[in-house]
């Protein structure tokens, strides 16, 4: 018996009766499309994550035709004008300890250095923007490539079953059994030490590329992803119709991808969300460490970790990216758990211990 | 039992030289990667270059470079690290060690009871407005990187607010150890543990909730309640203590994690010298053998945490054990 969680939760038993009964034939996507559309809450959550993708995307329009600077070129001898005054970008002096030189802080001017300069005199304001491209574009990516893939092996591995299944899923347990954490430092480390990237075989990768996080962080998620999902094919894989179609003589591939892996796919789209937020706060912590986004590129963990010199005199540029990055994650948490609720509302509480 | 336990510890035996072959692999075997040059760290001497390959044996085949390693990681101790003139690695971890347990400790018991009275509270009041509100801080409290929120912190206790009644008495960023002087070692533990369990008070919160609920629905907790029990015993004598079979298991793993390197990021904010702070300095400068011998440890502090859970875990819940 499920317990309602949310508002939304009404089975679908109660929804049907007001619908005209020539539409009460609706597929389960639209069903669970429906249900999450009255969730009013995850919502709200998913307008907020496209208005940050949103405004991350024009970051190149912002820096070039609103703030008219470079958020990557240092600018230490630049001016700006605040209240129709020319000032300098560094201000001697500033700060507590009055020594030094100390970057502008916000202006709240949204076409002059809204959020300030960083130590470099850059544009805090677009690096934000520039910095949430990045990582969003890290986090969307590894999380899909990381769903695609782990999928692709719980599908061979629940399917085929005996040795295949238990050559792939002790794989698995053995990158499960190494700490995320330290993996990834591992990893990134070494790939870093060598400037001139990364080669194997035909593909090449320089350190800077804001692939190296991305596969790495994908790579190290593969396990969380994959064992949810194989249970779920190997249950999917005794039911009957799959029987039915090795009776009637049906290919490998053709039971895998139009038999089973319709049947799995709900529980990757529930995932998803949540491993979104998951790929976005490791890589930010990657990037605070510095071994995530190299520069030029910024991202929002790169702008905390600049910001963290500045944090006393210029508390702004390391708490907004960290505004950023909570609105984010939240907003893809109380979405992932909509999307749970709407494709799964009788095993909402299973998924969530487990 | 006994063959559980076995099994459990074969498997643990597998997966602890899995993960030190996959080590060796990562910092020695990378493609294009030349070791000698990684380990050096930056701008080494071709003397030092011809030291670092002889003393690894990077011109001897895989299984002797593999031995090598494991061999100064755990028998002799006697990594040096390259870019720190010399310093004897394993010897600097241990030193390292008190700060990360105290830290983590700390935290330990602040996540622990404040996400019991937030998840028992929630599932309690179920149906009002307040579930829902602490629910909604719960989220809030995963989703905040830590080491943001500890910039935050340090920015309110030793900045804007530290002149006021409120934050004077918080000592400098840093650890002071126990033995030195406890009551400065607790003012300045306080923030970091706070930083560091708000993540964990979110999430164990939201679990036990959950799972509370669920268990609300077993047959027992009705057997129970046609008894004639209270409410209150319910609740305490039985749902909960069944909730706690999943957040003791969790609470493991978790534990693990951070006294092997997880707790890194709140380490590296509040300056405090521990496995950690260890592990990011030598990020800065690129020293690997202090990353490597702080990874391989970690590694094997945290396997071994799992392996003793889920022994005790086979204990206590018997119908795990043929799993």
């Amino acid at each position: 018996m499920a317990i309602a969680l949310t508002e939304s939760a009404e089975p679908p038993a109660q929804t049907t009766p007001d619908l005209p009964p020539e539409i009460s034939g609706r597929s389960p996507w639209a069903l669970a499309w429906r249900r999450l559309w009255r969730n009013r809450i995850a919502m709200a959550a998913l307008v907020l994550f496209l208005l940050i993708i949103t405004v991350s995307l024009v970051a190149p329009l912002y820096a070039h035709d609103v703030a008219r600077v470079n958020p990557f070129a240092n600018n230490l001898n630049g001016t700006t004008v605040i209240n129709g005054h020319r000032v300098p970008l560094m201000q001697q002096g500033g700060g507590i300890l009055k020594l030094g030189e100390t970057p502008i802080g916000p202006t709240w001017d949204i076409s002059h250095y809204f959020l300030g300069a960083d130590q470099q005199g850059r544009d805090v304001m677009a690096r934000l923007l520039y910095g949430g491209r990045s990582s969003l574009e890290i986090g969307i990516g590894s999380a899909v490539i990381c769903c695609v893939i782990a999928t692709v092996i719980a599908l061979i591995a629940g399917y085929f079953g005996g040795l295949v299944d238990a050559v792939l899923s002790r794989l698995m347990d053995v990158i499960w059994a190494f700490p995320v954490f330290l993996l990834a430092i591992s990893i990134s480390t070494v790939l870093l030490t060598e400037s001139s990237g990364l080669s194997i075989g035909p593909f090449h990768l320089v350190a800077t590329s804001l692939w190296l996080p991305t596969l790495i962080i994908a790579f190290i998620y593969l396990p969380y992803v994959y064992r949810p999902i194989r249970g779920h094919v190997l249950s999917v894989s005794e039911k009957e119709f799959v029987q039915a179609g090795i009776a009637q003589g049906a290919s490998d591939l053709r039971l895998i991808f139009s038999d089973i892996l319709p049947n799995v796919v709900s529980v990757v789209i529930v995932l998803l969300p949540l491993m979104i937020a998951t790929t976005i706060l490791t890589e930010s912590a990657l990037s605070f460490l510095s071994i995530g986004v190299q520069p030029p590129n910024a991202s929002w963990g790169t702008i905390i970790s600049d910001g963290s010199d500045l944090l006393y005199t210029r508390p702004w540029v390391a708490i907004a990216p960290g505004i950023m990055i909570v609105l984010t994650v939240l907003s893809l948490n109380v979405l992932g758990d909509g999307v749970r609720d709407a494709l799964d509302p009788r095993a909402k509480l299973r998924v969530e211990a487990g | 039992m006994l063959i559980f336990i076995v099994r459990r510890t074969l498997w643990t035996v597998l997966v602890l030289f899995t993960i030190s072959v996959l080590v060796f692999v990562i910092f020695f075997k990378t493609p294009g990667v030349d070791p000698a040059r990684a380990i050096a760290g930056r701008n080494p001497s071709p003397k030092v270059m011809a030291e670092i390959r002889h003393q690894f044996g990077l011109d001897r085949p895989f299984p002797v470079q593999y031995g090598l390693m494991m061999k100064k990681i755990f028998i002799t101790h006697d990594l040096v690290s390259y870019s720190n003139q010399g310093t004897k690695v394993i010897p600097e971890i241990g030193a390292a060690a008190p700060a990360t347990l105290s830290l983590v400790f700390g935290a330990a018991i602040i996540w622990v009871v404040m996400a019991i009275l937030m998840g028992v509270a929630a599932a309690v009041l179920r149906g009002t407005v307040l579930d829902p509100i602490l629910m909604i801080i719960a989220l809030i409290g995963i989703s905040m990187p830590v080491f943001w929120l500890g910039e935050v912190v340090n920015l309110v206790t030793q900045s804007r607010l530290h002149h006021t009644f409120l934050f004077s008495w918080v000592p400098p960023l840093g650890y002071t150890p126990f033995t030195q002087s406890p009551v400065l070692w607790f003012k300045g533990l306080i923030f970091p543990w706070i930083t560091l369990s708000i993540l964990y008070i979110g999430f164990y919160a939201r679990v036990l909730r959950a799972n509370l609920l669920e268990i609300q629905n077993e047959d027992y907790i009705r057997t129970a309640r046609a008894k004639g029990l209270t409410e209150r015993r319910v609740l305490f004598r039985h749902t909960l203590r069944n909730s706690m079979i999943t957040f003791v298991s969790l609470f493991g793993l978790d534990f693990g994690v951070l006294v092997g390197g997880g707790a890194l990021l709140t380490e590296v904010v509040f300056a405090i010298h521990g496995v950690g702070f260890l592990t990011y300095q030598s990020l800065t400068n690129l020293d690997l053998p202090v990353i490597m011998a702080t990874v391989i440890y970690g590694a094997f502090f945290i396997v071994l945490a799992n392996t003793l859970v889920d022994i005790a875990y086979a204990g206590l819940d018997p119908r795990v054990r043929p799993a």
